[in-house]
C-alpha cells in the first residue's frame, strides 16, 4: 500500500514536468541582446560578480560539508533548467516563463542559485538567442540574484511568523518569480526612460509587459514549488535534514 | 489516497487550469514572448535607438528553437527525473529509513 502511494506521489510530480515540457513556441523573456546600453550591460554585469564569488564559495561548502545533499542540489539546478525552458501562456496574451530559482534559494540559500541561474542564462543566450550576451549581467541580476534573495528573504520571515511550511514555499517561490521580472521591467526603464514622464513612464509601461504577465505563472511556480518539496519530504529526508530544513518547527 | 497526494493532485489540475485558461479565452492572440512585447516598446519609446549587438548563434527558425528549447527542458527533466528516482528506490529498499 505504501509503496503504491509512493509511486503515485512520484509519478505526479514528474507528470507536470512532462506535461510543460511538450509545449514549446519560439520567444522568449530575458532582456534581449543589445537592448541594454553598454554602461548599463557593464554596469549590472559588475553587481553580479560578487554574488557570484559567494555562490561559488556557498556550492564548494555544499560539496565539502554536505556531500550528501549535492545531488539536491544538481536536482534543483535541473528544475530551474526545465522551468527556464518552458513558456506558458498567460492572460495577457504573450507567453513567459518561470524561473524555476526560488526553490533552491529556500533549501541553499540565494548564492548558490546565482551559479546555477548563470549557467542556465548562458545556455539561453549562447544557443538560443534568448536573453542575451551583453545583458547577461542584468538578467543574471533580476532571475538569479533579486529572485533568489526575495524568496529566501520570503521563506525565512514566513518560518519566523510560523506561517505553515507550504505557505511559506508557495509566497517564496511566487512572490520570487514576480520580483525577478518587477527588477527586469525596472532595468529596461532605467535604460530606456520616455521622452514623455521620464523613468516612471516606462517603468509602468514595462511592468505592464512583464509582471502583469507573470503573475499568473508565479502562481504556477509557486504550486509547483509546493508539489516539489512535497515530494522531497517524503524521499529525501536524510538531506533535508542536513540541510536543516526541518529546524524552526511545522 | 494520503492527504500528500492529494494536495499534490489539487495542485497540480490548479497549474494546469491557470496555463489553459488564457488559451480559452483570449482567442486573438499567437501568445508571442513577452521579450517580443518589450521590444516594442523599446522601439516606441525610443525610436532612434538601435540594439547594438545581435546573438553570435541565432537558430535558423522556429523548429531548431524548439529543438533547443526542448532538448533544454529534456535535460533538465532528465536529470530531476533521475534524481527522484534514486531517491524513491533508495527509500522503497532501505527499510525503516
Amino acid at each position: 500500500m505504501m509503496l503504491q502511494k509512493r509511486r503515485i506521489i512520484f509519478t505526479l510530480s514528474l507528470a507536470v514536468f512532462l506535461i510543460f515540457g511538450s509545449a514549446g513556441t519560439a520567444s522568449a523573456m530575458h532582456i534581449m541582446e543589445g537592448y541594454l546600453p553598454l554602461n548599463y550591460c557593464l554596469i549590472w554585469g559588475a553587481v553580479c560578480i560578487p554574488f557570484l564569488i559567494l555562490g561559488v564559495n556557498s556550492i564548494r561548502k555544499t560539496v565539502e560539508n554536505n556531500r550528501k545533499a549535492l545531488m539536491i542540489l544538481v536536482m534543483m539546478g535541473a528544475y530551474a533548467f526545465v522551468l527556464s525552458a518552458l513558456k506558458i501562456p498567460s492572460v495577457t496574451g504573450s507567453s513567459s516563463h518561470p524561473t524555476g530559482t526560488g526553490l533552491g534559494a529556500i533549501l541553499f540559500g540565494p548564492t548558490a542559485m546565482c551559479v546555477i541561474g548563470i549557467i542556465v542564462l548562458l545556455f539561453q543566450a549562447i544557443l538560443l538567442a534568448h536573453g542575451g550576451l551583453t545583458t547577461l549581467g542584468a538578467n543574471t541580476f533580476s532571475m538569479a540574484i533579486a529572485g533568489p534573495f526575495v524568496a529566501y528573504g520570503v521563506y525565512i520571515l514566513c518560518k519566523r511568523i510560523n506561517v505553515p511550511k507550504s505557505v511559506g514555499i508557495f509566497l517564496a517561490a511566487s512572490i520570487g518569480d514576480l520580483f525577478t521580472y518587477c527588477v527586469t521591467a525596472f532595468q529596461l526603464a532605467l535604460a530606456h526612460p520616455a521622452e514623455v514622464g521620464g523613468f516612471r513612464a516606462s517603468f509602468v509601461e514595462f511592468l505592464g509587459i512583464f509582471a502583469v504577465t507573470q503573475v499568473p505563472l508565479a502562481v504556477i511556480e509557486g504550486l509547483l514549488a509546493v508539489i516539489v518539496m512535497k515530494g522531497l519530504e517524503s524521499y529525501a529526508r536524510p538531506e533535508l535534514t542536513e540541510l536543516r530544513y526541518f529546524e524552526g518547527g511545522i | 489516497m494520503t492527504k500528500t497526494v492529494k494536495l499534490i493532485l489539487v495542485l497540480s489540475l490548479i497549474i494546469i487550469a491557470i496555463a489553459v485558461i488564457p488559451l480559452l479565452f483570449i482567442n486573438d492572440s499567437e501568445f508571442g514572448g513577452a521579450d517580443g512585447a518589450a521590444e516594442e516598446a523599446v522601439t516606441a519609446i525610443n525610436p532612434d535607438y538601435v540594439p547594438w549587438f545581435s546573438s553570435i548563434i541565432e537558430p535558423p527558425g522556429g523548429e531548431t528553437e524548439s529543438l533547443l528549447f526542448c532538448l533544454q527542458a529534456a535535460l533538465g527533466a532528465g536529470v530531476f527525473g533521475f534524481g527522484f528516482g534514486y531517491l524513491v528506490a533508495r527509500k522503497k529498499f532501505q527499510k525503516g529509513a
